[in-house]
């Protein structure tokens, strides 16, 4: 008989030695780059750092700053959570019409489906330049559209108040027939057919067919789309870094831009870290309540 | 009975008048085939008209671009916009730094990610489901929260505008990838690897020459979203790199946009070029591979 310990046989915990040495490039990865990074910017966001000289204790100041003296923190919060709600909420409902429609049997959907696909592909910098192109208000494409049937175009990308719909805009046309689309339309398809035709026997309608069966049964693709397109547009950065650079007048000055040009222009360390600090929070806030929502309308088909 | 006399009463009334509904189901059919095609084709030309107005500008001269109302097609096509690009600015310089910087965090990525999934999927240790929870969880993790005191550590190491930056952390393992190979793994029977291993095959033989080689399509699956990552990363190149000639495309066409070359010249047109030329690589590879695209969004549910 094998000698056996608490840690089972020889086999065992060679085996299980094995599997760490395997696994160990994400652990050191994951202290070095994560947890590591995720515990210095908390300390950092209780100091005073400027880059290059020491940081300086000073509490919880950095967070008092933000939410009584930063002018700039309050509105750049809210114009976060006005382009996620809105963003989220018309992309995912746009996704899943693309999705719907190309669930339906029609020849060269696959061709339909590669051409919705495609805008998904441009790199960040060509989509803030070739939108920047067509929303340029006097020569761009789409206010001459406009003008055409009769309807005078706003200044979009450097109008105040239509700045922030002209980045959704730009968002949307990236997003809605990419990755979320063809995760609907996987989860479109795995509706069975049998579900459908006997609600129709039954008397069901198109639209309480689609509320209560496809709806219902692939609920848990939508929050999931819903949680990760919330959590991914709260750290809206790049095209509005690129686009607009935070204009006009601060309109499209998200939370990131302040965290940015707080770490990178100013290199306020302490203060960013207590900015990236707070975005943590709130991603974490907005995570558990999701999943805490989520148990009383979603449908699992194994649970 | 009741509900037998019913059945009988629908048969009797369905079988009264076949023709006429039939007919009225095909035409009903085909209005409905018709109406979908119609949106099909509309939101196919919302998706594509940028591209061809981009494709469309980048061909016009100066002069054209600044006519109103604007020309759908150009008067004479300008090539030379394309030729301007790799003139006017150091182009070459950030093709060859972005082939490099995503041909090495490619490998690195691809390696790391199957060896770890390989460890998820084929050894039994304690801790094992708590930790892969924890790769799972790191999904979620913004880069913003760490990117003060990684910008601190890579400065501290001088690693500041070096392409090191964006290359190590690559070997590490990636959360998204690690996940979709392992659910690769677990659908390869084990029957292959417990034989290797009766014939004294080492782990990291079984490894190379037995899941690898099965595991071509996964692979193929994380070559391509690797490949999309770093080619269009923006936020690591503005960060880490600070001049021109270590610039990668995303900066570098950035750049090209902030700066304005010698002349007065509007460059609109040939910054639609340059967008084209970076943007043309995804575009190919995506027709090239695209069931693999599809193959890896649906399995891991993440987005391309």
């Amino acid at each position: 008989m094998r000698k056996t310990s608490r840690f089972g046989t020889r086999q065992q915990r060679r085996e299980a030695i094995e599997g760490y040495l395997w696994v160990s490039p994400w652990v050191i990865g994951f202290l070095v780059f994560s947890l590591g990074p995720i515990i210095a910017s908390f300390y950092l966001s209780l100091t005073k750092y400027k880059i290059g000289g020491t940081p300086e204790w000073i509490g919880l100041a950095n967070y008092k700053e933000a939410f009584t003296v930063d002018k700039l923190f309050w509105p750049s919060l809210g114009r976060t959570a006005y382009f996620s709600v809105a963003s989220v909420i018309l992309g995912v409902l746009l996704s899943l019409l693309a999705a719907m429609l190309l669930n339906q049997e029609f020849k060269g959907r696959n061709i339909f489906r590669a051409l919705f696909y495609l805008p998904s592909l441009t790199p960040i910098v060509a989509l803030a330049i070739l939108w920047g192109w067509l929303l340029q208000p006097k020569l761009g494409l789409i206010n001459y559209l406009l003008a055409e049937i009769g309807i005078q175009g706003p200044g979009w990308l450097v109008d105040r108040v239509w700045a922030i719909p002209s980045i959704i805009l730009i968002s949307l046309w990236a997003s809605v027939g990419g990755g979320r689309m063809i995760i609907f339309l996987a989860g479109l398809q795995g509706v069975p057919k049998e579900l459908h035709e006997a609600s129709e026997i039954d008397g069901a309608n198109a639209f309480q067919r689609f509320r209560h069966i496809t709806i219902a049964l692939i609920s848990p693709v939508i929050l999931f789309n819903v949680l990760l397109g919330i959590i991914g547009s709260f750290g809206v950065f790049s095209l509005a870094y690129i686009a607009t650079g935070g204009g006009p007048n601060y309109a499209t000055w998200f939370f990131m831009l302040h965290l940015y040009y707080n770490a990178f222009s100013y290199f306020q360390m302490g203060y960013a870290s207590a900015l990236a600090w707070i975005f943590f929070l709130i991603i974490c806030l907005l995570s558990f309540l999701q999943i805490k929502l989520s148990k009383r309308w979603v449908y699992y088909e194994f649970s | 009975m009741a509900t037998t006399e019913q059945r009988i009463r629908t048969l009797v009334n369905n079988q009264s008048q076949p023709i006429g509904r039939a007919r009225k189901n095909l035409f009903k059919q085909r209005f409905g085939t018709f109406v979908l095609y119609i949106l099909a084709i509309l939101v196919a030309l919302a998706f594509s008209l940028p591209f061809f107005w981009t494709i469309s500008s980048s061909l016009k001269s100066a002069a054209e671009l600044y006519v109103f109302p604007p020309t759908f097609l150009p008067e004479t096509i300008r090539w030379k916009n394309y030729s301007d690009v790799f003139s006017l600015a150091p182009f070459a310089t950030f093709i060859s730094n972005t082939v490099i910087i995503t041909a090495l965090a490619m490998v690195g990525q691809i390696i790391s990610s199957a060896a770890v999934a390989y460890g998820f999927s084929r050894f039994k240790f304690p801790g094992r489901d708590a930790l892969f929870f924890l790769v799972l969880s790191t999904m979620m993790l913004p880069w913003q929260v760490t990117i003060v005191p990684t910008f601190l550590l890579f400065r501290y190491l001088g690693w500041i505008n070096t392409f090191l930056p964006l290359i190590i952390p690559s070997y590490f393992g990636s959360a998204f990838y690690i996940f979709l190979l392992r659910q690769f793994f677990m659908t390869i029977p084990r029957d292959l690897d417990e034989a290797a291993k009766l014939d004294g095959a080492s782990s990291v033989r079984i490894f190379w020459s037995i899941i690898l080689p099965l595991a071509k399509a996964a692979l193929a699956t994380v070559a391509i979203f690797s490949f999309l990552e770093h080619w269009n990363e923006f936020i690591g190149p503005l960060i880490f790199l600070n001049s021109p000639e270590k610039f990668t495309l995303s900066i570098g066409l950035r750049y090209f946009m902030d700066n304005p070359f010698e002349g007065d010249e509007p460059r609109e047109a040939i910054l639609m070029a340059a967008s084209l030329i970076v943007a043309l690589p995804p575009l190919i590879l995506f027709f090239a591979a695209q069931k693999y695209f599809v193959r890896g969004i649906v399995t891991t549910g993440l987005k391309g």
